[in-house]
């Protein structure tokens, strides 16, 4: 078991043909992904990696079966990629692209909210279920299949919290980059509700960072609803107020969203929050002892 | 991307809303035109830089004489101002606005956002205009007014009704507030706007509405299709570093500690800045090189953190992933033989060749420490800039 996706994903790529979606689909391949096709309006017909490309996302759905999307368009097309996928019946959608307008992203969230389908990111490094489907930009050579599970807003953050449970043999089930926006599709709460339901997952550890309140809602969402131990660590102590740290959504307004707001209220759920991020293993490790 | 309060006004106007008659001035000459030009018997000249607390600060000031314009702006132009709201050395102040004056009756506090928790566009309006709305609704979260809209419908003119009202406006004033709002609410809309905020609002004694101040911020995201708008960026008025980072395209924010950090992905570049502080040391920047480091970006980056004297060591932390770490240290080695780095460098690699990238360094024979781990990499930049 894992979460999201899975040996069974059929997966396609928007943007299959261009350098970012050939590269990362090469890599999801040679993975193990099932990669079923990929979406190039005007190349339709044409083959790309030995795939069958597609104008729209309704054809290849109705031509592959695929029920999980990843987007590398630029970041002017990416919202409406999204509803496309949406529309024509998408389970899981993946958007990495960065940079997309805040503006677009509030239309496409009150747009999907009826819809029902499930998005990742934007601005993310994708979602792995380790051994099995690898959906993103993440190297998966530091992945093992295992028992923690982890959702993150940071991409390469994730990587830390990746090696350092692969090296103690702890492995993962599935690795979750929420995406470093304000406005994104699943969240801390959503990837928590699924890991606790999730036999394969024993732990978990969250990755959060300044700006926002999410992490604060996912205390408390630990707090009156999990049962398996967490771990976690907030990057962003050290940073200034009303400056933008790299990610949009990085960003302390006025006195909300602080690091230390975020790390006491998790301490307060009982969560163990790692002081550096190369504890974050070790951080795992004494919260499944402490059970 | 902030906006100059001249430039705010002028795209208010152009979205049909009126506001105070003004004209920006660069230099005392042109500000005593512009009075003339505006005519009347006072006008308020008002610094233009992108923070506020200027009031505070003496950047704003209501004159009556023409020479009082002149000595004015004399006074403000070609000087930095600095506020309780910008950094220790101020701002430069390039233009001035001079602008009619009003008669005030009552100040309000109106403002437009984004607001992440609810994912919808935020309107927040208080009868307590013209101070800080954080202390505001700190203190007295009662006077805080929100309304939220579903951004397929934009505002509804229940909401407008509803905090006019709760702002106690009555004929002229309530319909100037009902008619603003939408207008607003379009102007936010039109231009890729992450924050508009009015304060003070203010209410005249013969009973009309009118922005007395605004403040634009731009979604740097939608730059692209918002070409008018990035013309407007001045550079001036953020840190030379950070524009420097800017034009190259790189994430940094200048800090005032002594060692440079390099790193890629923001969480990360967060990660190692805190981690540093844990060691005991103090990060002079925020650098993200992107999650796919090459020699040029690294490069790029060592010429961004040398620009700042106080860089007494710098620490690169890349956790190569995609990329391959002897590419990467490749690309610093090279990158530190053509920028010709006198402080020591210590660079923590991780991930996909790993082992080779730090041999690589070793054996470079230049000043490059590869540390072993993350913390030992922090100690050791701790250690090297004391």
């Amino acid at each position: 078991m894992s979460i999201l996706v899975d040996h069974n994903t059929k997966v396609i790529c928007q943007g299959f043909t261009g350098k970012q979606g050939s590269f990362h689909s090469e890599q999801a391949i040679a993975y193990g992904t099932q990669m079923v096709g990929g979406v190039t309006p005007g190349k339709g017909g044409q083959t790309h990696l030995n795939l069958p490309v597609f104008n729209t996302v309704r054809d290849a759905v109705r031509q592959t079966g695929a029920n999980a999307t990843m987007i590398y368009v630029p970041a002017a097309f990416a919202a409406d990629s999204i509803l496309e996928a949406a529309d024509a019946g998408i389970e899981v959608i993946v958007c990495i692209t960065e940079g997309i307008p805040v503006l677009d992203m509030l239309n496409v969230k009150a747009a999907l909210r009826a819809n029902g389908a499930k998005l990742i990111g934007p601005n993310c490094p994708g979602i792995i279920t380790s051994g099995e489907c690898k959906i993103g930009i993440m190297p998966g050579v530091i992945h093992q299949k295992g028992r923690i599970g982890i959702v993150s807003r940071s991409g390469t953050l994730t990587y830390e919290a990746v090696h350092q449970t692969t090296r103690l043999g702890l492995g993962q089930s599935t690795c979750v980059g929420i995406g470093g926006d304000p406005i994104k599709g699943l969240d801390f709460i959503d990837c928590l509700e699924m890991f606790e339901a999730d036999p394969q997952t024993e732990a978990v550890i969250l990755v959060g960072e300044i700006g926002g309140s999410r992490e604060e809602e996912a205390a408390e969402f630990i707090r009156s609803n999990m049962k398996k131990p967490v771990a976690a660590y907030i990057a962003g102590r050290t940073a200034p107020k009303g400056k933008r740290m790299g990610h949009a959504g990085a960003i302390i307004a006025g006195s909300a969203g602080t690091a230390d707001a975020k790390i006491r209220a998790l301490e307060a759920a009982g969560v163990v929050v790692a002081q550096s991020p190369a504890w974050l293993g070790e951080a795992v490790q004494q919260a499944m002892a402490a059970r | 991307m902030n906006l100059h309060e001249f430039q705010a006004k002028q795209i208010l106007r152009s979205g049909n809303i009126n506001t105070p008659r003004g004209l920006a001035a660069a230099s005392a000459d042109a500000a005593v035109n512009a009075a003339s030009e505006l005519g009347g018997d006072a006008w308020v000249v008002k610094a233009q830089i992108h923070a506020g607390g200027r009031g505070k600060a003496g950047g704003v000031k209501v004159v009556k004489r023409l020479d009082d314009v002149r000595a004015m702006a004399a006074t403000l132009l070609g000087k930095p101002l600095v506020t309780n709201q910008n950094a220790p050395d101020g701002q430069p102040v390039n233009q001035v606005l001079v602008e009619e004056t009003l008669p005030i009756a009552r100040e309000l506090y109106l403002s437009l956002l984004v607001d992440r928790e609810t994912e919808r566009i935020a309107i927040v309006a208080s009868a307590a205009g013209g101070m800080d709305i954080e202390e505001v609704a700190h203190a007295t979260p009662e006077k805080v007014l929100t309304e939220t809209c579903d951004p397929l419908l934009g505002v509804q003119d229940f909401q407008c009704r509803a905090l006019a009202f709760a702002l106690e406006l009555t004929g002229e004033a309530y319909k100037d507030f009902c008619r603003l709002l939408p207008q607003l609410y379009r102007v936010f809309i039109a231009n890729d706007l992450s924050l508009l905020e009015i304060n003070p609002l203010v209410v005249t004694t013969d009973n009309r509405v009118l922005p007395l101040d605004c403040k634009m911020s731009v979604d740097d995201n939608a730059l692209y299709r918002r070409k008018a708008l990035a013309e407007l960026r001045d550079d001036s008025q953020i840190d030379v570093k950070e524009a420097a980072a800017n034009a190259a395209n790189v994430n940094y924010v200048a800090l005032t500690g002594n060692i440079g950090c390099m790193v890629n992905g923001a969480g990360l570049a967060m990660a190692t800045m805190d981690l540093i502080q844990l060691e005991g040391g103090a990060p002079a920047n925020f650098l993200d090189v992107g999650g796919g480091a090459t020699p040029e970006t690294v490069a790029q980056g060592f010429k961004i953190i040398l620009l700042d004297p106080n860089v007494r060591a710098v620490l690169i932390n890349i956790f190569g992933g995609i990329v391959r770490c002897d590419v990467i240290a490749e690309g610093i080695i090279q990158a530190v033989k053509e920028v010709g780095v006198k402080v020591p460098v210590i660079v923590r690699l991780e991930g996909t060749n790993a082992e080779l990238g730090r041999t690589l360094l070793a054996e470079s024979g230049l000043a490059i420490l590869a540390a072993e781990s993350l913390t030992h990499a922090a100690k050791l930049a701790v250690e090297k800039a004391t």
